[in-house]
């Protein structure tokens, strides 16, 4: 594969989104919702608890989950349009 | 059938199932030695993983962290599952796409430079070997507690076990019995859990159940639990903390530490495709968290059922009698892992935080002279069948999960020790012409010699070993994260900058470590106490490793730019790992 292949560039461009937009996720439940944030989510009880502490001890890791997976699904679908998927 | 018996059964059938696997899993090349052959598919890479990271820490400490911290304490949940989703979209498939052996050949060839390479091998070996005896002193224990052997004989038996599937079979052996191994823990960790979640709010799901109404009183598990502590002077379990900057840094460190540990790593280089890998790495995610969701249930009920324990009446009313205490509490006694001591000779278990000025009069007002009870945070897990009264099958399958945990941790550990030095240093510096037999040969001997000083060091842990988890995160996090996320993510960042930035991370978090915890641990070698007021803007050591790395990146940078390009041909080399095309299964060449 050239690095100069015009196509090589816009599928790198549209990983490197995907992967900045799923960090921001990354952090909005872990370093946000959890712990940042916690005080403005207090008001929302759950189970004995708030939000935040939901977040802390199940949620952030539900979402990490679901954000690795919808990173696989999306690049297994650019890897075959920019035609760079292995045979 | 005695409990001994039982527990005998349980780690003996389980040890057999590890041997039979490596006899069937022997290792023929240097390919199936360090890769499995590359034909790992990525759900059994996915178990495999799960095992290889979820060590005697995770399995037998987190959720006895979690109970004794409550909130502030998820910092351990949310750092180390973060950090796969770094490893999944920044490393894991770039690096699958380069495809060779190990980590620091990636860094020698990106950064053109055999110094780079060595930098990269001693950080791995530094940061394995720490993390390698937690897990032999663990198995030790877990040994002594449960098969009444002395904890040496019990690490020699262990020891003998992992000679045997790690030496014969290699990253091959290693990979299914880290699969058996999973299926073992995982299930030793689920059951007792999902009895006392039942037991405890009819609901059998202990993630659910957490945020459950607690049956005997119908008011929810956690206010139950802060109400009752709070009565008793503890912090508020669900509080929330002040020093968030600290929180969040040490979150962070956790998680770029795990994305940068070695052993975690070479996991991906077994699977056939770049695709594959990515897929690892959300199952590796999904089997950890199995464990994950289930430890925070089990931290705040063990903690709830151990206080209602000691106050069966509520704890307006007296404590337990010492004389009428469960056998759990007597067995554990024995161990020095739970103590007691009637400090006002009412032969009652007054348990409270004696450090707390608010409840300081009432317990006065009581005839309380001290806290009485105190119990090391390990017992929650391993003690939680006994505590929830279950079937003595249970505990022997605990005994087995613990041992399962901190093997097949310690066998990932030893393979990247063991291909560092045959494959960077032996066939990457001194003997480069060495043969294929004679670089396998090579790697079989370096895993023996590392499990005869991982097994010497786990029987005479040096006394930093407690402090030993923060270096090796730290060096992960500081020195080879950024260093491998730059080598993918930049086409300037060049040898000169790579080797700078990774001495300056690691330099500067060993350094910040050391301020607080003593020279090489060397007690009373520390500069300042480590207390929170002593603390960089309210930074602990543990969380320096954040701190490291954005000193790695920003040195790196200056230094590249300050200093030529990267020739044209690792230009082109950074221009291939990034597409999937063209991959073949690893090679050492």
């Amino acid at each position: 594969m050239s690095g100069h292949d015009y196509d090589a560039v816009n599928y790198w461009k549209a990983n490197l989104r995907l992967i900045f937009g799923s960090l921001i996720v990354w952090a909005l439940v872990s370093y946000g919702f959890a712990i940042l944030l916690r005080p403005m989510l207090a008001g929302i009880p759950i189970g004995g608890a708030d939000l935040g502490f939901w977040f802390a001890q199940q949620g952030s890791i539900l979402t990490f989950i679901a954000l690795i997976f919808h990173y696989a699904w999306r690049m297994n679908k650019l890897d075959e349009k920019f035609d760079v998927h292995e045979e | 059938m005695s409990q001994f018996v039982i527990n005998l059964l349980f780690v003996g059938g389980s040890f057999a199932l590890y041997i039979g696997i490596a006899i069937w899993a022997k290792a023929g090349s240097t390919s199936d030695f360090y890769v499995a052959g590359g034909g790992v598919h990525p759900i059994t890479n996915g178990a495999a993983i799960g095992a290889d990271w979820m060590s005697a820490a995770s399995f037998i400490s987190m959720a006895g962290l979690i109970a004794a911290g409550g909130y502030a304490n998820s910092t351990f949940l949310m750092g180390w599952t973060g950090g796969y989703v770094l490893l999944a979209m920044l490393l894991a498939p770039y690096l699958r796409k380069f495809g060779k052996f190990t980590v620091p050949e990636f860094i020698g060839d990106r950064f053109y430079s055999k110094n780079a390479r060595f930098v990269a091998v001693a950080c791995l070996i530094i940061a394995s070997v720490t993390y390698v005896i937690g897990q032999m002193a663990g198995a030790g224990v877990a040994f002594s507690r449960f098969l009444e052997v002395d904890s040496t004989t019990g690490l020699i038996i262990a020891a003998v076990v992992v000679f045997i599937y790690a030496v014969m079979g290699g990253m091959k052996g290693i990979t299914y019995t880290q699969v058996a191994q999973y299926c073992v823990l995982i299930i030793a960790y689920t059951i007792p859990a999902v009895f006392i979640s039942l037991q405890l709010t009819g609901n059998p799901i202990p993630p659910l159940g957490l945020f459950s109404t607690h049956v005997e009183s119908g008011v929810p598990v956690l206010e139950k639990l802060d109400q009752i502590i709070t009565e008793l002077g503890f912090q508020d379990y669900t509080d929330d903390v002040d020093n968030k900057l600290n929180m969040v840094l040490f979150t962070l460190s956790l998680m770029i530490g795990t994305a940068g540990l070695p052993h975690v790593i070479i996991r991906f280089f077994t699977v056939p495709k770049v695709a594959d890998a990515r897929w690892s790495a959300g199952w590796a995610l999904i089997f950890i968290a199995l464990l994950y969701l289930t430890a925070p249930a089990v931290a705040s009920m063990a903690r709830l059922n151990l206080m209602t324990t000691i106050y069966p009446d509520g704890v307006d009313s007296q404590p337990i009698e010492y004389e009428d205490r469960p056998s759990w509490v007597k067995e554990w006694e024995v161990t020095g892992l739970i103590e007691f001591e009637d400090k006002n000779n009412d032969g009652r278990i007054q348990h409270y935080n004696e450090g707390s000025e608010e409840f300081a009069e009432e317990a006065e007002e009581r005839g309380w002279e001290g806290n009485e009870f105190t119990y090391n945070n390990d017992i929650l897990v391993l003690a939680n069948p006994e505590i929830a009264n279950l079937p003595g099958w249970v505990v022997g399958l605990i005994a087995a999960g613990g041992l399962a945990a901190a093997l097949s941790t310690a066998a990932g550990l030893l393979l990247a020790i063991s291909s560092a030095v045959s494959h960077d240093l032996i066939k990457g510096a001194f003997k480069p012409d060495i043969s294929e037999k004679g670089e396998l040969l090579a790697a079989r001997i370096s895993m023996a010699v590392a499990i005869a000083v991982a097994t010497y060091l786990g029987a005479n842990p040096p006394g930093f070993a407690a402090q030993v988890v923060a270096l090796a995160f730290g060096i992960a996090a500081a020195s080879l994260f950024p260093a491998l996320m730059m080598g993918i993510f930049s086409k300037r960042v060049n040898n000169k900058g790579a080797i700078a930035g990774m001495l300056a991370g690691l330099i500067s978090t060993l350094v910040y470590i050391f301020i607080y915890l003593g020279w090489f641990f060397i007690p009373e070698t520390n500069n300042l106490p480590n207390t929170a007021d002593n603390w960089l803007l309210g930074i602990s050591p543990l969380s320096f490793g954040a701190i490291g790395a954005l000193i790695n990146f920003a040195v790196a940078f200056a230094v590249s730019n300050a200093t030529e390009e990267p020739p044209v041909e690792i230009q082109e080399l950074v221009e291939s790992v990034r597409y999937p095309r063209g991959s073949g299964s690893a090679t050492g060449h």
